[in-house]
């Protein structure tokens, strides 16, 4: 008899708690229309600064703030929980810690991103770089945050499996790390309920932000989003991880080196010599273990490269990982001393997050929701493949346009920056640069444009697979004790 | 940096990479069971034995070669940029590099250029400076990176900052003035009438500043106007308002405007008064600079036509000066509101 068997006679079979990542998984597509929405917004005001209609609460200073937080904690960090919790039950064959806790955590989740979204446009702000919310949010987040901890790590201490399968060694890092990383960066002293003073100040503040932030990126946007690489494209593509060893050298030598990673956003700064050459050196390390998590990806495939063809999600996880490979090697190069002097405050820069942000973590997000989507609901498929098709498309076409323009933009602005005349000079005026770079401006609104049709083109799909359906529930798989 | 602190930099960073350097050692010692290529397309090949989720497992191959590497090519160049440049701890590096001297090198190897070129020109008289094309070509630059935040990079100003190209001065067009104005900066203060005039007052002067550079106002109020100006405003802009470019009070007859010709800004400036502030630059540039820079001005306005370049264009006109033309007649529902608010018995 098996243990399934056994399990149904004796009445104790359990289901997977899908409902919390059905709710998570909607929210990813409803904040990421909102978020990329607002970054076309912001992009268009740099071309026409009166799109801001003259009202405070439009203007660029507090609508970008809102368009970075609504893309990396509401869209990615939905898409984050909804992952998370779906991987950690399926491969540990068990149900969810609690379902209290985790209903806690989606709403309590919402109600951050409800309050990003009243706070910012007001103008209320700590002014740190991905980290605007002010205090009283930020304890909201950290205890969101704790229970979101218990919830998965209590999932992983019942675990039926003996191994703990990769996926969940990149979500238990992710999770442990923002944890970390949030409640030191906003250490501060309230004066009033919508403003405090960080604890910190001068360089040594610069410094925590940056350790801060660049974290947040290899951690909430780099293993958060490794995890959800290393379920959804081995399923995907119905093959084997490539290599068990790659994963633990990269994951360890990944986790180590990032945390030192973060002086290279303060290069040439007051920053002292020594912090921002060990930024550097440890980015340019940094460049080998990112690009582990994309070999074992890439090389997982092998095999299945036909399925491509027929694939559309397939297609949004491999191009994905190109980006992914794409700007882990650029990451290290601007870091560079000498090539971050030509680089830094230009949208270089820009250009460097969004191949990250649209190539890599959206689109192993939107890749892995329409794997999951379907799934959640009781459906073979989703709605319409060609939708899917075309989304992938456009968007991919969007991307292209938007990291070409703003590298084009962003050496331009630094060369014509640096430039000297015969007598000494600077060649030109800053306003000089910021004309220049309008037509690049208005490529860059297109390739927004682009990738802002496709998230629509994935909201009616979405909606068109998920009415009417009536999710079943799944019972867990059984255990394994090997 | 203490030695305790130093010691604990090198001691972490160096412990991080060795770590690295272990890692992929201990990684790649297992060679067994390694599944081969054919094996791996065939679906024969060994897993590790785990499965999860119905289908999920693992191959274990060895880590590729070229990865590896180009992880130990990070590494050795990690050692031999510590060695050569600071980062561990203390130790400043063989090449005793730093960024502040790397700044001041790339700054020396400029101002050395500009320094030679100003030698050349700094004891020239300054209307031959205006007249010598390659000195205002570098005074043009200099501009552009010192002044046109303010003024304009076409020098034509904005509201609140003087247009230099219209042989219009406040504080004089005379060389030497330009050169003070540079050099030492400048203070322009209007002081604030609104608590001596009252509201129906500044209404009045208000008038009267607009008529005087043709603008249309209400005769009353204008004459109303006129006798305030007298008591009020005369000391310093002259009873004829021509203005006294020794303390910086502009000519109000000229219809040249800082801040916009329409009613309400005049009120405005009135009632609530203004402060403008030109910052001294001889400490900043030096005085080679200001002179060249002085002689840029110089060439931007009449200085052009008196040193006599031939050139006939068209004078520049400001854009100033075009503000708000379309507002030059005072508003007669702007004069009924004001009626009410004032005392009945003005006329």
């Amino acid at each position: 008899m098996s243990d399934r068997t056994e399990a149904v006679a004796t009445g104790a079979v359990t289901h997977y708690n899908d409902r919390v990542v059905r709710q998570f998984a909607i929210m990813t597509v409803v904040w990421g229309i909102v978020g990329m929405g607002l970054g076309v917004l912001i992009a268009a005001q740099l071309m026409f600064p009166e799109l801001n209609f003259d009202i405070p609460w439009l203007t660029y200073s507090r609508l970008r703030p809102l368009h970075t937080n609504a893309v990396i904690f509401a869209f990615g960090g939905c898409a984050l929980f909804a992952t998370s919790y779906y991987v950690v039950q399926r491969t540990c064959h068990v149900r969810l810690f609690s379902d209290r806790l985790a209903a806690f955590t989606f709403w309590g989740w919402q109600l951050v991103i409800v309050l990003a979204i009243i706070t910012l446009p007001l103008g209320i702000t700590q002014s740190k770089e991905y980290a605007e919310l002010e205090w009283p949010i930020d304890i909201l987040i950290a205890i969101v945050w704790v229970a979101y901890a218990i919830v998965f790590f209590g999932t992983i201490a019942k675990r039926k499996v003996k191994h703990i399968y990769v996926a969940n060694w990149f979500y238990a890092a992710y999770i442990i790390t923002i944890a970390v990383l949030h409640i030191v960066n906003n250490l501060a002293i309230p004066v009033s309920l919508t403003k405090s003073y960080i604890v910190y100040s001068g360089v040594v503040d610069a410094m925590v932000q940056w350790w801060y932030g660049h974290n947040a990126v290899g951690f909430f946007l780099t293993a958060g989003f490794l995890g959800m690489m290393y379920y959804f494209v081995p399923k995907q593509a119905g093959r084997p991880i490539y290599s068990y060893r790659l994963s633990i050298v990269h994951f360890w030598a990944l986790i180590s080196i990032y945390m030192w990673a973060g002086p290279h956003h303060l290069h040439y700064t007051t920053l002292p010599d020594w912090v921002q050459s060990l930024g550097m050196v440890f980015s340019l390390i940094l460049l080998a273990p990112s690009w582990g998590g994309m070999i074992n990806g890439l090389m997982t495939l092998s095999g299945a490269w036909h399925k491509l063809r027929t694939d559309p999600i397939l297609k949004f996880l491999v191009v994905a990982l190109s980006f992914y490979g794409m700007s882990t090697f650029e990451g290290p190069m601007m870091s560079i001393k000498t090539v971050n002097a030509l680089s830094h405050y230009t949208d270089w820069t820009v250009g460097h997050v969004h191949s990250g942000a649209l190539g890599w973590v959206a689109f192993i997000t939107i890749g892995s929701m329409y794997a999951l989507i379907p799934k959640l609901f009781g459906r073979s498929q989703m709605w319409s493949v060609k939708l899917m098709e075309a989304h992938f498309w456009i968007a991919t076409i969007g991307i292209v346009l938007y990291i070409t323009s703003m590298w084009i933009a962003g050496v331009m602005q630094g060369l014509m920056w640096r430039a000297t005349n015969e007598d000494g000079t600077l060649t030109y005026t800053f306003v000089e640069a910021l004309a220049a770079t309008y037509p690049y401006y208005g490529i860059r609104l297109l390739g927004g444009v682009m990738y802002l049709t496709g998230m629509v083109l994935m909201a009616v799909n979405v909606w068109k697979t998920v009415k009417d359906a009536k999710p079943a529930e799944v019972p867990v798989a059984a255990a394994v004790h090997a | 940096m203490t030695g305790g602190a130093s010691l604990f930099v090198i001691v972490f960073t160096i412990l991080n990479i060795t770590a690295c350097l272990w890692l992929i050692w201990w990684t790649s010692r297992h060679r067994t069971a390694e599944p081969d290529k054919q094996q791996q397309a065939a679906g024969t090949a060994e897993t590790m034995g785990h499965v999860w989720d119905g289908d999920l497992e693992e191959y274990n191959n060895p880590l590729p070669r070229w990865w590896l590497g180009l992880f130990i090519i990070s590494v050795v160049f990690a050692a031999i940029y510590l060695t050569l440049y600071p980062g561990l701890g203390n130790f400043s590096g063989l090449r005793g590099w730093s960024q502040v001297s790397q700044y001041e090198q790339q700054v020396a190897l400029q101002r050395e250029k500009l320094e030679a070129r100003l030698a050349a020109l700094k004891d020239q008289p300054l209307e031959q400076l205006a007249r010598d094309p390659e000195a205002m070509a570098t005074a043009r630059n200099l501009f552009a990176a010192n002044c046109s935040t303010c003024h304009g990079s076409d020098a034509r100003g904005a509201r609140g900052f003087p247009n230099l190209t219209d042989d219009d001065w406040l504080w004089g067009g005379e060389p030497e003035r330009i050169y003070e104005s540079i050099a030492y900066g400048r203070q322009g203060v209007m002081p604030a009438l609104g608590s001596v005039l009252g509201e129906s007052g500044v209404n009045e002067v208000a008038s009267y500043v607009l008529s005087l550079s043709g603008g249309k106002a209400p005769e009353d109020w204008v004459a109303a106007g006129k006798k305030h100006f007298e008591t009020l405003c005369a000391a310093c802009h002259g009873m004829d308002a021509r203005g006294n470019q020794t303390i910086g009070a502009p000519n109000l007859t000229d219809d040249v405007w800082l801040y916009g010709r329409d009613f309400d800004t005049i009120r405005t400036t009135v009632r609530d008064g203004r402060e403008n502030q030109m910052p001294a630059h001889l400490e900043l540039l030096g005085e080679a600079k200001v002179k060249l820079l002085t002689a840029y001005v110089m060439s931007l306005n009449s200085g052009r036509r008196a040193l006599g370049s031939g050139d006939s264009e068209e004078p520049l006109t400001s854009q100033n000066e075009h503000e708000g033309v379309a507002e030059t007649e005072v508003a007669r529902s702007d004069r009924q509101s004001s009626d009410q608010d004032s005392e009945p018995s003005s006329s």
